[in-house]
């Protein structure tokens, strides 16, 4: 057995978790919020990193400007969606919100292909390009700055959720609404921030994963990847969500690297299945019980 | 106008059609579809054969859906298995397409149980999910089997019928229109018999079901049996149709067609399904049209075609459900109740 192979490989398996757990993050805190599964989270990412390429390459802004710009986008859609297509859903079927979630991927992809075409793209570099050794083992230099990045935010965002105003009103909104508006939470802000905050978080990950792969408008496939790593965490958990993001990583990495790459999707999602049908809620879920 | 119906026993009351006027329209519609091929050309003919196999694959999905509140995002992976299994039967045994419908039929009803057993443990949200991953399964399957020809897929002979081939819409027309018709009035009745009963009753609220008496787990699968058993016959249907399947035919994209369907079309009624099949299946036509039409000014005009044909889709989901979640079956009702009072009441 070649350990160091087997390290790059775990370094490369780390580095695509990382991303799905902050794309998983962006989920779970749409779910934790709203109580909304946002199966277009996918093609929010494929829209950052699709604006990041217009400012970058058509509008010839430099990577510090057009990254904001990718991320201030994902906020404006995430507000305006929150706006039109879930507030009029509040208090319907969970089926119905996630259908409308689905719509608005298809839209969203369709826009994207309208605007900037089919073919697949790549993002102007700007990151460095100096190749990364940590003891023996290569790590592609994006994916190691795309990981940093990723845990950067996270750590950020988990800090912002206990200690600010916001965060601990996220908190009590996704403990229990009824109880959030009595002591004067505004709830329906806290809904807004969650979708706002979320989809800034998706479109920044979409400008990494764009940076590592390059962008295609079939890119929403990251969302169904995205969904495993969820639901193996657990729906309601930051924590889940980023154990899941890493394991299912790393799943990934070895099943793509051993078994060929057409057995990833089957690996995760027969990960998926095991998961379902042990702990529905996933690791470190809430497991909620249903009252008459 | 129509001054209330009388009905003077219980069979009166279950009957599915019960007033005249109904009769007559239903009559109408039979006459329609068995002229239908007579009259159009077969560029109609080809969209009557494919809106008739959506609508057989959507009231399946209704049955589960609509009726047994269980949400599937498998339905294509289901349809894939029934003409996987209609294309292998007839490529290698030759039998006749009828009992190649029905063993299509009787797979998928077999892989449906097995997709459904999770569904005592998981609800909802995870049980779509769940059958997600089903069809990813059973796409690997179908890409790596030797006996289903691999990526490449299978292209399989035309269908005979008493030394008829089967290769154009004309004669596939007569296939198709009248299995989807019997397997649309099966759908119609299931729902007055007990079983059918049990379904909603589950759909209701599943708890209360069990306590009068439903066992959850056997009606459920059951329902999983019947509605893939429906998109297994659709797929059989769709392989004599297109008559090449390959692992990339039944996309999970087809899945959200066609929960997308009943949802347009108006989940838990039988009209529903069918309208709202209909409608999707012809909202690409007729954007199509609407592509020609524009052409002569716009010349990129088809180009953008399958990008605007996304975002249709996608804005119909949306629409659909924030403005009219009763679907066009509701649509349908609001139009007869308007016709029911009409000099009286406008």
């Amino acid at each position: 057995m070649d350990w160091l192979f087997l390290a790059e490989v775990l370094l490369a398996g780390l580095g695509a978790g990382s991303l799905y757990a902050l794309a998983g993050v962006a989920f779970v805190l749409i779910y934790k919020a709203t109580r909304v599964i946002n199966l277009a989270i996918g093609e929010i990412l494929m829209l950052g990193g699709y604006v990041f390429f217009g400012a970058a390459a058509a509008w010839h802004l430099p990577a510090w400007i057009a990254l904001p710009v990718a991320i201030v986008a994902g906020a404006l859609v995430g507000a305006v969606v929150e706006r039109l297509l879930i507030r009029p859903m509040l208090g319907e079927s969970p089926i119905s919100v996630f259908m409308v979630t689905i719509g608005l991927g298809s839209i969203l992809a369709g826009a994207v292909q309208v605007i900037w075409g089919a073919d697949p793209l790549r993002l102007p570099e700007f990151m460095p390009n100096t190749p990364i050794f940590i003891g023996d083992a290569y790590l592609a230099p994006k994916v190691a700055y795309g990981f940093v990045a990723a845990m950067l935010i996270i750590v950020a965002f988990a800090l912002a959720l206990r200690f600010t105003r916001s965060g601990v009103a996220l908190q009590a909104t996704a403990a229990d609404q009824g109880a959030a508006y009595s002591v004067g939470i505004n709830v329906s802000r806290v809904f807004s921030l969650s979708w706002i905050v979320a989809c800034a978080i998706a479109a920044g990950a979409g400008v990494l994963v764009g940076a590592i792969g390059g962008i295609s408008p079939t890119m929403g496939i990251f969302g169904l990847s995205v969904l495993v790593v969820v639901i193996v965490g657990g729906l309601d958990s930051m924590l889940g969500a980023l154990v899941g993001g890493l394991l299912i990583g790393i799943v990934e990495a070895f099943s793509g690297t051993f078994l060929g790459g057409e057995y990833k999707f089957l690996i995760t999602f027969s990960v998926l299945i095991v998961v379902l049908m042990l702990r529905p809620y996933g690791l470190f879920g809430r497991h909620e019980i249903e009252r008459l | 106008m129509r001054i209330g119906t009388l009905k003077t026993d219980y069979a009166a009351d279950e009957a599915l059609f019960d007033t005249g006027l109904q009769k007559c329209l239903l009559a109408l519609a039979l006459a329609g579809a068995v002229l239908l091929p007579f009259l159009a050309s077969p560029y109609w003919l080809f969209l009557a054969c494919l809106c008739a196999i959506n609508v057989a694959s959507a009231t399946g999905l209704n049955i589960l859906t609509g009726y047994t509140g269980l949400v599937s995002l498998g339905q294509a992976a289901f349809m894939s298995v029934g003409a996987y299994t209609v294309a292998v039967l007839e490529i290698h045994l030759g039998t006749p397409f009828l009992l190649n419908l029905l063993a299509g039929g009787l797979t998928t009803a077999l892989v449906g149980i097995a997709v459904g057993i999770p569904s005592l443990r998981v609800k909802g949200l995870y049980l779509a999910i769940a059958t997600i991953a089903a069809s990813v399964v059973l796409h690997f399957i179908f890409s790596h089997w030797a006996l289903t020809g691999g990526v490449q897929g299978l292209s399989m002979p035309p269908a005979r019928f008493f030394g008829v081939t089967m290769d154009q819409p004309f004669q596939l027309y007569w296939m198709i229109m009248p299995v989807t018709m019997l397997m649309v009035l099966g759908a119609a009745n299931l729902f007055r018999t007990r079983v059918g009963r049990a379904f909603i009753a589950i759909r209701d609220r599943d708890i209360s079901a069990e306590v009068l008496g439903i066992p959850l787990l056997r009606y459920k699968l059951m329902s999983f049996a019947v509605s893939s058993c429906y998109a297994g016959l659709a797929g059989g249907l769709w392989a004599y149709f297109f008559r090449v399947v390959t692992p990339e035919s039944f996309p999970l994209v087809n899945s959200i067609f066609y929960l997308a369907a009943i949802i347009v079309g108006g989940m838990g009624t039988i009209l529903g399904g069918i309208l709202g099949a209909i409608f999707m299946t012809m909202v690409p036509e007729v954007l199509k049209f609407g592509a020609g039409l524009v052409t002569p000014f716009y010349p990129d005009a088809l180009a953008l075609l399958a990008p605007v044909r996304t975002i249709v889709f996608g804005a119909l989901i949306v629409g659909f459900l924030i403005f009219e979640p009763q679907g066009l079956a509701e649509i349908w009702r609001r139009i007869r109740r308007f016709f029911h009072l009409w000099p009286f009441k406008t």
